[in-house]
């Protein structure tokens, strides 16, 4: 097993690199002028000067490399510095990616946005787990039951209908016409309170339950075919024989087994649910990393478009590596060569 | 998985033919011997097993009723889309425009119908760019084995691209050269479209190559092999054939995302312009106008949803009637 994950995280290394080449490439081969913004009254020379400040005259190979220097050196050793005060190295004149727009260190945005993400994005997918087992649970058991026909029907329906419509229907019906919840998601608000703490969940509420009704849908339907597919399997009725109760037979025998897979479906949808959220962000005015990505887009923000979009990639490649070792863990029966 | 339905199939009719000479006489009626003798076809199976699932046929209803709508609405309701009349804006649903206007006074309904055309021949084209590409990679790479390595490989890797926010990096930077290129609708919708394609061909691949794994070491394939078939006359007449239930499929699955994607990228202000608006732009266009006129973003919304619900439930129409284990 050991020997599998690190065999498997020495491959992710490579595909991470090419990744981020591929990024870097698209970014690089595309028109794009960072001093295109200034005033025209800004003379020809001066906008060089500014062009061979950012490095920008060095060849791409070279850009590359300092890029990932940065990326790989000097920011996780930069977050050991701030974060923990512990300097390995010239802590102080340290190169870090600078946003062009912004003139920050483009980490410190992120290390902004990230909470507000990761609420809203957390929070409903867990209670998107919550809802999408008892109802794939319930709807595998009394399968064709008009339980099973409503709940299939309203995951198609979720799993079909893009978050982007959900979320605009909610903000017309809970927001323009029973005023209950507010259509901005207000980042400034600090929870100090009982009132904020109310105002807070106020807020959180449609963008959660959007992005949850959303994630259920797709995790239930699994749930479903999982427990299914575990119904009929001779362990199930030797369990049945010895004259377990149904309870028993399925909330411990089948629902540990069926479980497994989709244990694995949810690490591989974590990765996709953040970029998911840059919609939801987007719908609702939270200002987290998704909404901090179509900025950097918009204003044509190379270093932070970048770093972001590697953000996202790490993210898919390390929760892929997760989901095959738990996969492993939870099923002897899968042997690792 | 086909040749053996064709088995089973053959087997069947043998049968029955078995079956009317013992019964020519006395055991069974005359209509039933009909029925009987009656040539089944493989195509006519699957259709049959098809209208027995009520939401594919009623999503075959709606698919049909949208595209003939955006395709022939335009004729019977024939005011410009662009055309914008200040004194009409706003409006809510009026005899002259039964959506309504939008604030410069466009009418709602003739652009959701233009808009309904460029969403759906996006969902198509790009559909079909990555139907033909997943394909070309799953048979390269499940046929031939030193292919198999490499293009897995490169199948794996863009399944680990974060395909959205590239996305939205290649349009913002390429929308202007494309644009100046092949004018203002072509370019993007050319951009769109392939970028759309080739992000999305991965999953038809994958399971297009497991397919043609099983099937080629079928005796058939063998069979043909050895009377010495050339590998291209293969691959069109025995592999193709007998994968294309997971092709279908993924069509369906593929037209879905690629109109979801589409109508995402819009919503993002990074699809297509106002000027040509698909569904997407209107619902995203109509967002900043929500508490006037919420119609705006409930029809395009409307439209989207049900063109994908209703493709999605074809898909799992067709993956049952195409799934032998599962056709009566």
């Amino acid at each position: 097993m050991i020997h599998y994950i690190l065999r498997r995280t020495l491959i992710a290394i490579p595909t991470l690199l090419v990744i981020s080449f591929i990024i870097f490439a698209i970014l690089d081969l595309a028109p794009n002028d960072p001093t295109g913004n200034l005033p025209m009254t800004v003379p020809p020379e001066v906008r060089a000067k500014i062009r061979s400040s950012l490095g920008l005259d060095e060849p791409m190979h070279i850009r590359f490399g300092l890029w990932l220097v940065q990326f790989c050196v000097n920011e996780p050793l930069n977050i050991l510095y701030e974060g923990f005060g512990i300097s390995i190295g010239d802590a102080e004149n340290r190169t870090r990616i600078i946003s062009w727009s912004t003139r920050s260190p483009v980490v410190d945005l992120i290390i902004q946005r990230t909470p507000q993400t990761l609420w809203v994005v957390g929070l409903s997918y867990l209670f998107g787990i919550l809802i999408a087992i008892p109802i794939g649970i319930v709807s595998a058991y009394r399968q064709y039951s008009w339980f099973d026909q409503v709940g299939t029907f309203i995951s198609m329906v979720g799993f079909s209908v893009p978050t982007f419509f959900t979320g605009m229907v909610a903000i017309i019906i809970f927001s323009v016409q029973l005023r209950w919840f507010p259509m901005i998601y207000d980042t400034t608000l600090e929870v100090d309170s009982w009132q904020n703490f109310v105002s807070q969940v106020k807020q959180m509420i449609m963008p959660v339950a959007v992005l949850a009704l959303y994630n259920a849908s797709q995790l239930s339907r699994f749930m479903r075919a999982s427990i299914l597919d575990n119904l009929n399997l001779d362990y199930v009725r030797t369990a049945r024989s010895k004259g377990l109760s149904e309870r028993v037979v399925l909330l411990i025998h089948v629902l540990r087994n069926s479980l497994i897979p989709v244990v694995t479906l949810i690490a591989l949808g974590i990765p996709t649910i953040f970029s998911g959220a840059i919609i939801t962000e987007q719908i609702f005015r939270v200002n987290g990393l998704g909404q901090l990505l179509i900025i950097a887009i918009e204003s044509a923000d190379i270093p932070l478009v970048q770093t972001l979009t590697f953000i996202f990639a790490i993210m898919i490649v390390v929760f892929n590596l997760i989901a095959d070792v738990v996969y492993g863990i939870l099923d002897p029966r899968i042997r690792y060569e | 998985m086909w040749s053996t339905v064709f088995l089973i199939l053959e087997f069947a009719m043998n049968e029955n033919t078995q079956s009317t000479e013992i019964a020519g006489d006395e055991h069974f009626p005359t209509e039933e011997l009909e029925t009987l003798t009656q040539h089944r076809s493989l195509w006519g199976d699957v259709w049959r097993q098809f209208r027995k699932h009520k939401g594919a046929m009623m999503g075959v209803i709606v698919f049909i009723f949208i595209t003939l709508m955006v395709s022939l609405g335009p004729l019977l309701h024939d005011i410009e889309p662009s055309a914008i009349n200040f004194r009409e804006r706003n409006f809510g649903p009026t005899l002259a425009h039964p959506l309504g206007t939008d604030n410069i006074g466009h009418d709602t309904l003739a652009q959701m119908l233009a808009g309904g055309q460029v969403s759906l021949a996006v969902g198509f084209s790009a559909m079909l760019i990555a139907l033909l590409l997943g394909t070309l990679i799953g048979v390269l790479a499940g046929f031939f084995k030193s292919l198999d390595g490499p293009l897995m490989r490169l199948t794996d890797l863009f399944l680990a691209l974060p395909i959205l926010p590239l996305l939205l990096v290649i349009i913002l930077l390429f929308r202007d050269t494309l644009r100046t290129l092949y004018g203002p609708e072509a370019g993007i919708f050319m951009l769109i479209v392939f970028v759309i394609g080739i992000t999305s061909w991965m999953h038809t691949a994958r399971i297009v190559r497991s397919d043609v794994l099983g099937i080629k070491e079928r005796e058939f394939v063998i069979a043909a092999h050895s009377i010495g078939t050339r590998k291209r006359r293969i691959i069109f007449r025995h592999i193709l054939p007998n994968i294309l239930s997971p092709i279908m499929v993924s069509a369906t699955l593929g037209i879905a995302n690629a109109i979801i994607t589409e109508s995402a990228l819009s919503f993002l202000g990074l699809g297509f312009p106002p000027d040509f608006p698909t569904w997407g732009r209107l619902l995203y266009d109509g967002a900043n106008f929500i508490q006037i006129t919420p119609a705006r973003v409930i029809w395009p919304g409307l439209f989207i949803a049900l063109t994908v619900l209703s493709v999605n439930y074809i898909g799992d129409g067709l993956r049952d009637a195409l799934d032998p284990r599962l056709r009566g």
